[in-house]
């Protein structure tokens, strides 16, 4: 009975240093951070309402008397920005497609469970992830600089970045594939590209069109930021809306890119639903 | 023996059709599919001209820009970016301290079984998914308007961002909570305030740092480039490189960016692991 008050109290302590070391640890980051990014309670109380005053001045005067003058009148460049939130999807969905490419060819080299060469994995798998760390803008300032500023070099930093973060979910799906049907194909006589096409695509293929429909989500939603380094899509009038305090704009062009993002979330949802739905009752 | 194999198999197409070749409007669903994703396929790459010549020219400039690169050195920047990665570091530390300290109350509020008013929990759920198709960059575009260049900035467009994801992501991981522990805590006495503290929160807690620590690695990534419009930290001194030419320095900041994340990354996941 003693030694189990003994342990007890002992438990006890143990956890109230590690609890106290780790309170410690986040204070020292909190006051750093407070210190290094000139972070101040002053500062936050006369920036919220100077934030506040900015979001508020967007908004468009909208009257009851001639609602829809008013909402031609803040919407007054309507055409326009369809044609550039048309190139934002499109910048989207072309990037994600050859992202997808390149994420599916570097994705069999890089599952642990389909090479047997640990130099051709390992070199698969840093490639990725060197696709992945680097910012999607990081390399759209440098397409910019290289292939000239448009759409262009944004799809093509949209597919480098898509293919590294794709890549790595896909080999992660391709190393839970049942092995039997690799097993199958191999003593079927198949060499290694037939046993990648019919042991391991069809049972990863409803997986793979999953996530590049996520993905097909977040690249529309990045698409609109890359116009502010001048790779073309909706970004590049926001920015200058921004920049020249052109305030309704801005809440036009933002409630514009809302809905359209919304619209995209809710229909690849429902996709994503049906096709693993689909598979479900395919297995079962 | 082949005989009756052949015979099986034609046997079998007789009986079972629909294994051997689908149905007619399915194939057609699947050509036409097909058929629209290439189409559509196509009408980007025309947009966005992506024609072969272009193509080989800017992989021709890229191939100069890579030898450029090499090799990275910082130059006389050193302490200068060591400077920027703190303050980049910083502002996600902070912009993810302030979502986590106001999305608590908003996930408690948006939860279907804390606040049981149809109207209101949609009404806050749509509200959480319609500024989550804002990019932090614009937010942070937007707030440098608002309180001026630096990483005050930052914080407060990572803040921005990240509340409406939290909202949503804590506002499930209540209504996921094991109802046993609740019952128990009323049953005893307690009232909502006890139910929340002693009944929800120890269960939701540990959902909730994982989720908050995944979101510090991902800021600590978009911090890195909110500098580009100004908001602080390492992307302004990246953009500012990259802007004058000065590809080595570019190149050994872009370097610097890659060992940081990882290394927080490689934190982040031995906390993460610990938590649950």
């Amino acid at each position: 009975m003693l030694s189990f008050d003994e342990r007890y109290r002992q438990q006890q302590f143990t956890r109230r240093n590690w609890t106290l070391l780790y309170g410690a640890l986040f204070l020292a980051a909190l006051i750093g951070s407070v210190a290094v990014s000139d972070f101040s309670i002053p500062g936050l109380i006369k920036g919220l309402p100077m934030a506040w005053n900015y979001i508020a001045g967007t908004m468009p005067r909208l009257t009851f008397e001639n609602f829809w003058a008013d909402v031609t009148d803040w919407y007054w460049g309507l055409r326009f920005w369809l044609r550039l939130l048309v190139e934002t999807i499109l910048m989207g969905f072309v990037g994600t497609v050859l992202g997808g490419v390149i994420a599916l060819a570097l994705s069999f080299p890089a599952s642990r469970n389909l090479v047997e060469n640990t130099g051709i994995y390992f070199a698969a798998r840093r490639t990725l992830e060197f696709f992945r760390t680097v910012p999607e803008l990081v390399f759209a300032l440098i397409f910019v600089f290289a292939f000239g500023l448009g759409p262009f070099a944004g799809v093509l930093a949209i597919a480098v970045h898509t293919a590294g973060a794709l890549g790595k979910l896909f080999a992660e799906v391709n190393e839970n594939v049942d092995p039997r049907p690799i097993e199958g194909v191999r003593a079927s006589g198949g060499n290694w590209p037939m046993i990648m096409r019919l042991g391991v695509v069809p049972q990863a293929l409803p997986n793979y069109a999953s996530y590049l429909l996520l993905r097909f989500e977040i690249n529309v939603r990045g698409a609109s930021a890359l116009g502010l380094v001048g790779a073309g899509g909706i970004g590049q009038d926001l920015y200058v809306a921004i920049r020249q305090f052109e305030y309704t704009d801005i809440s036009a062009i933002m409630l514009l890119l809302i809905l359209t993002t919304s619209v995209i979330d809710i229909s690849c949802e429902a996709i994503r639903h049906r096709l693993i739905g689909h598979t479900l009752t395919q297995v079962a | 023996m082949n005989a009756t194999l052949t015979a099986d198999i034609a046997r079998l197409r007789r009986t079972n059709p629909q294994i051997f070749s689908a149905p007619l409007h399915e194939r057609l669903r699947t050509w036409g599919l097909w058929l629209g994703f290439l189409a559509v396929l196509a009408f980007g790459l025309w947009w966005i001209d992506a024609s072969p010549m272009r193509i080989a020219n800017g992989l021709n400039k890229l191939g100069l820009l890579v030898t450029l690169m090499i090799p990275p050195w910082p130059g006389d920047g050193l302490w200068d970016y060591i400077y920027a990665m703190f303050e980049t570091l910083a502002m996600a530390f902070l912009g993810t301290l302030i979502a986590f300290v106001v999305a608590l109350p908003l996930g408690f509020l948006g939860a279907k079984n804390i606040v049981p008013n149809w109207l209101f929990h949609f009404g806050l759920r749509r509200f959480f998914d319609a500024f989550r198709g804002i990019d932090g960059l614009v937010w942070a575009l937007i707030f440098v308007s608002a309180v001026g260049l630096g990483p005050f900035a930052g914080v407060l467009a990572i803040a921005v961002g990240d509340v409406m994801v939290f909202g949503k992501l804590f506002a499930e991981a209540i209504e996921n909570v094991d109802n046993k522990p609740v019952d128990g805590v009323r049953a005893s006495g307690g009232d909502n305030i006890h139910v929340v503290r002693l009944g929800v929160f120890p269960q939701v807690f540990p959902v909730m740092m994982s989720h908050v620590l995944y979101f510090f690695e991902s800021n600590v990534r978009s911090a890195t480039i909110l500098g580009i419009v100004g908001a602080g930290g390492i992307g302004l001194q990246l953009s500012d490189r990259i802007r004058i030419n000065n590809w080595q320095e570019a190149a050994f900041i872009i370097l610097m960016i890659l060992v940081t994340v990882a290394i927080i990354d490689a934190i982040s996941r031995r906390i993460r692991a610990r938590l649950i």
